[in-house]
């Protein structure tokens, strides 16, 4: 119950703070706030509740029962570290955007909630047909996030996202009604529960397809090299609460897919096509990284050194070492804090500078010392310096993958030296140099509001680069249980033992 | 006949009993209040009706009709399909100022009369017959509404490709009768069960000239030319009667004929009947791209709905007809929806009801409930989530699936893709700044007569939308219930 009012809540909140707007503006920012530390008591309470066993919480309820469909949410410890990730950068969203937002702040705060409570669906779904539901429902709110608040070119980067996301989404409905087709036509049940289709492909000659459907959709979302040319346009374009949920937060759902679906429910044929898709991996790391370095627009910059750190994440999903896997969870918090970090800088700078392009920036230090500061911090985290969350990442993944393919890792490590270009450059040709002559003569360094959320993301990841043991306590029974499936092999144990019989009895389909 | 069968059509009695009510009505005293009120009164008892009608199921009533599970459905989605675009036209036709407004409601009951006897038929001559009602009834309620030449247009355009498409029909039927000796629908089974060759020429000629007739009726590529100009000239009520009553109807004989007759699933009519789905998805799709006018756009977009509910025909085997009683139960509630929207908003001159894209922008500012009531039908026919249009979207693609038919599948997921672009344009429209200065627009309002009957309409079909979106289950258990009823 408590998992279904982690979903339910971000929606009530969300209609109250648009109501709210008629009151008061600063209200319904407060509603959005409040919301959301409910649902951090919420996650919370939901996951001291249980003892022991990788999962922490469960929820299941009969929808649509001709169909085999049921409500059913769970939660283990990958999905509560990733929903916390989202809690806080939701957080961090909102105060972020507390003097940018000054047209609909209701309206705005409800799409931001509404998106919210895709997500959590999205990392809590333990059935196929619904963790699709909430894996579009999602883009909605998103897309009216990005078309109404967003930058010049909002309207065309909106559409863009939108498009990509959706089509690449009905390949995983194809790929969903193929699985459970297929395990329908072997067993004559047809259920989309994610217990009982592990393994269910494994022998069939489609596995392979299937697993591409899934994959194609959540490359698409990651974004991989080759796919995410709609990512620079929705980042850029986006306000900067939605850059901040969109590369912190939506694209964590494309490798929480990998990570929970493709990987699991396609052993040997995710196995089989490990090679390429680590290539694609690599390839992003480094075609991200050289982009980044090119770009004049700060957005676009940060957002292609996106593609260059989830090229990292592609990497370590398919080695599938426990090393590696230990590493994808720290890139995906890591990178979720930092580049969300960057993007509610960038939007500071924009509300100050009113541009966004490199070009008329530099010398910013002088006049602007906390930002230049903590700037500094999120660039050397995002070039993978030692003490902070993103090089405990990296150097997992690059460690848990040199064992299964060297020379990918050898040249994801080039992404390493080319990450400290881009990122050294950002400093350089923001923060030092001559001041450009245009700029505003006087410029107000970040209020307390600002500074705080930033610097809390700060603390976070030094806290992950110095001591992530607390990260790997939570995650670990987790993706041990993930790492259980082996080809072929008999299903991992179920969440809640006994309760599984309770299993809502799928009907078969024939009328 | 006995007194079962009269209570079997007792929902096809009261309609033409109403008809005959409301034309002694005309006769007496004109009013819009009188003639409307009998008009939903009947429509209301002929839903009603059906309770009674569903106790002896299935029930096969002269060699003509056959009234059963399935029937009775269909009947209650046109009845109630019906009576939403009658609540409707209340607010549109006063907000016209027409001189007389009362045959407009005698045509809506006789068109809805030819659509309900029309999915109870089980032989060609009530089949023709009904079809015929529908199409006369509907030629002349296209072009009542005649505040201007393009009602007109509208209406010639449709009694003439009406009239040819009937001939082509008439002539399949003549060439089954020779070629069978019979007019029922079960003949043709009867036929390939006694090795007749349902593939020699003259008999697959007939059944080709048949489908030509029902190609036209459901607008598919290549027979979809009126589809636009129709929905663009004719009122919105209308056009909403054209694209949910008449197609619904005409598609649920199309599935009767296949699940009654074996023989549409067997030889080249198959291929044919692909390539048709194919063509209709790409073509309504990537047509619609191109469209300034609403109207237009979603007529394009109906002609790519029914290549997916064909797709649900064609490939679902014996799951095909939940499938396409899915889809088209969604087509009718998210068109009446966007359809209903359309018709409450004041029109853009005294010509034209509002139905360009510029009349939609800055829709949300001044108007927030009925663009977000627009907006959700829109995404709904995207197949978004949450929306009942989802719930289709998966059934066809479920049925794709099942029937691993590859081709056909992926010209779904490529229509549904383009799909998604002319969808989001109208949205885009209505969040961006209006074009017409603030007082202009403001006169525009208030110069509305919309009603509480027209708002409460819209609310309930987002309410459905939305509730059928989130909790299938009941339409799922109704249309199972009803589909075991069945007459095979």
């Amino acid at each position: 119950m408590l998992l279904t009012w982690l979903i339910i809540a971000p929606v009530l909140g969300g209609f109250a703070a648009w109501r709210a707007e008629r009151w008061r503006r600063d209200l319904s920012r407060w509603i959005a706030l409040a919301t959301l530390a409910a649902e951090l008591g919420l996650v919370i309470a939901a996951a001291t509740g249980s003892g022991g066993g990788p999962w922490l919480a469960e929820t299941r309820w009969s929808w649509i029962p001709q169909l085999g469909i049921a409500f059913r949410l769970d939660l283990d410890g990958l999905s509560l570290v990733l929903v916390l990730l989202t809690i806080g950068l939701g957080l961090a969203a909102v105060v972020s955007s507390w003097t940018e937002i000054t047209e609909r702040v209701g309206l705005f705060h409800l799409t931001l909630l509404l998106t919210l409570a895709g997500v959590f669906g999205v990392f809590l779904a333990f059935d196929l047909f619904l963790f699709f539901f909430f894996w579009e429902l999602m883009l909605v709110p998103m897309y009216f996030l990005i078309a109404l608040w967003g930058h010049e070119q909002r309207i065309r980067a909106a559409m863009k996202f939108f498009i990509f996301t959706q089509g690449s989404g009905l390949l995983m409905l194809i790929a969903i009604l193929a699985l459970s087709i297929v395990h329908e036509r072997a067993t004559g049940t047809l259920t989309f529960d994610y217990f009982a289709l592990r393994g269910a492909a494994a022998s069939s000659g489609l596995a392979f397809w299937i697993m591409l459907g899934f994959f194609l959709a959540f490359v698409v979302k990651l974004p991989a090299f080759l796919f995410h040319s709609w990512l620079p346009d929705a980042h850029t374009e986006a306000p900067s609460a939605g850059s901040v949920i969109l590369a912190g937060v939506l694209l964590k759902t494309g490798a929480y897919g990998l990570l929970r679906f493709v990987e699991p429910l396609f052993p040997a044929a995710a196995h089989a096509f490990a090679v390429p898709a680590m290539a694609l991996g690599a390839a992003g790391v480094i075609y991200g990284a050289v982009l980044a370095f090119a770009q004049d627009d700060v957005k676009r910059l940060v957002a292609y050194s996106s593609i260059s750190h989830m090229g990292f994440v592609l990497i370590g999903v398919f080695a599938w070492t426990t090393l590696a896997l230990q590493g994808v969870v720290v890139q995906m918090i890591a990178h979720g804090i930092s580049t969300g970090a960057l993007f509610i800088l960038v939007g500071f700078l924009q509300q100050r500078l009113h541009t966004r392009d490199l070009r008329s920036m530099g010398g910013l230090a002088g006049p602007l010392p906390r930002l230049s500061a903590l700037l500094m911090v999120f660039a050397i985290a995002s070039l993978g310096l030692p003490g902070l969350g993103n090089f405990i990442g990296e150097f997992l993944i690059l460690l848990g993958t040199f064992p299964v393919n060297a020379p990918i890792t050898i040249a994801a490590t080039a992404g390493l030296i080319t990450a400290v270009i881009y990122a050294v450059t950002l400093i350089q040709r923001t923060l030092h140099g001559a001041a450009n002559p245009a700029s505003p003569s006087s410029l107000a360094d970040l209020t307390f509001r600002e500074t705080s959320v930033v610097a809390t993301l700060a603390a976070a990841i030094l806290w992950l680069g110095t001591y992530p043991q607390p990260l790997f306590n939570l995650e670990s029974s987790a993706l041990r249980d993930l790492m259980m499936q082996q080809p072929g092999g008999a299903g991992a144990p179920q969440p809640g033992g006994a309760a599984a019989e309770v299993a809502v009895a799928p009907k078969v389909i024939t009328p | 006949m006995r007194a079962t069968d009269l209570i079997a059509i007792l929902p096809l009695l009261v309609l033409a009993a109403t008809a005959v009510v409301l034309l002694l009505g005309i006769a007496i005293h004109r009013s819009h209040a009188l003639s409307f009120s009998i008009a939903t009164g009947g429509l209301l008892l002929a839903c009603i009706s059906l309770a009674p009608a569903s106790h002896h199921l299935p029930h096969p009533v002269t060699p003509l009709f056959t009234v059963d599970g399935y029937a009775l459905f269909y009947e209650g989605l046109i009845l109630l399909s019906s009576l939403t675009i009658c609540l409707l036209s209340r607010a549109y036709l006063d907000a016209r100022k027409l001189q007389r407004c009362d045959e407009y409601y005698l045509l809506l009951l006789t068109a809805t009369l030819g659509a309900a006897a029309l999915v109870a038929s089980t032989h060609y001559a009530s089949f023709f017959l009904s079809l015929e009602t529908l199409s006369l009834s509907l030629i002349a309620l296209i072009s009542y509404v005649r505040g201007h030449d393009r009602p007109l247009e509208a209406g010639i355009k449709y009694l003439i490709l009406s009239g040819v498409s009937s001939a082509f029909l008439l002539f399949g039927i003549a060439i089954l009768y020779a070629g069978l000796g019979t007019l029922s629908f079960s003949s043709i089974t009867h036929a390939s069960l006694a090795g007749t060759a349902l593939s020699a020429p003259p008999l697959l000629g007939g059944i080709a000239l048949v489908l030509v007739g029902i190609g036209f009726k459901l607008s598919l590529v290549p027979f979809h030319m009126w589809a636009p100009d129709i929905y663009e000239g004719a009122s919105a009520p209308v056009t909403a009667f054209v694209a949910v009553v008449s197609k619904s109807a005409v598609f649920a004989l199309l599935l009767r004929l296949f699940t009654a007759t074996g023989a549409f699933h067997a030889g080249p009519l198959t291929i044919v009947l692909g390539a048709v789905a194919v063509l209709s998805m790409l073509a309504g799709n990537l047509l619609a791209l191109l469209q300034r006018n609403v109207k237009r756009i979603l007529a394009y977009s109906s002609i790519a709905h029914l290549g997916y509910a064909l797709v649900a025909l064609l490939v679902g085997g014996p799951f095909a007809i939940e499938a396409v009683s899915v889809y088209l139960v969604a087509y009718a509630i998210m068109t009446l929806g966007a359809f209903a929207v359309m018709t409450l908003l004041p029109p853009s001159d005294s010509l034209r009801d509002a139905d360009l894209i510029d009349d939609y922008r800055g829709l949300f500012r001044s108007r927030p409930g009925l663009s977000l009531a627009f907006a959700a039908s829109l995404l709904s026919l995207a197949g978004i989530p949450l929306t009942v249009g989802f719930i289709a979207k998966f059934y066809a693609v479920a049925s794709g699936v099942d029937g691993s038919h590859s081709v056909l599948l992926g010209t779904l997921v490529a229509g549904s893709i383009i799909g998604l672009y002319y969808y989001l344009r109208v949205i885009v429209a209505m969040t961006a700044a209006p074009l017409i200065m603030q007082d202009d627009q403001a006169a525009r309002a208030g110069g509305v007569h919309q009603g509480v009957l027209g708002n409460a309409v819209v609310a309930a079909l987002v309410l459905l939308l939305i509730g059928l979106g989130a909790y299938p289950t009941p339409l799922l258990a109704l249309i199972r219930a009803s589909a075991s009823m069945t007459l095979r």
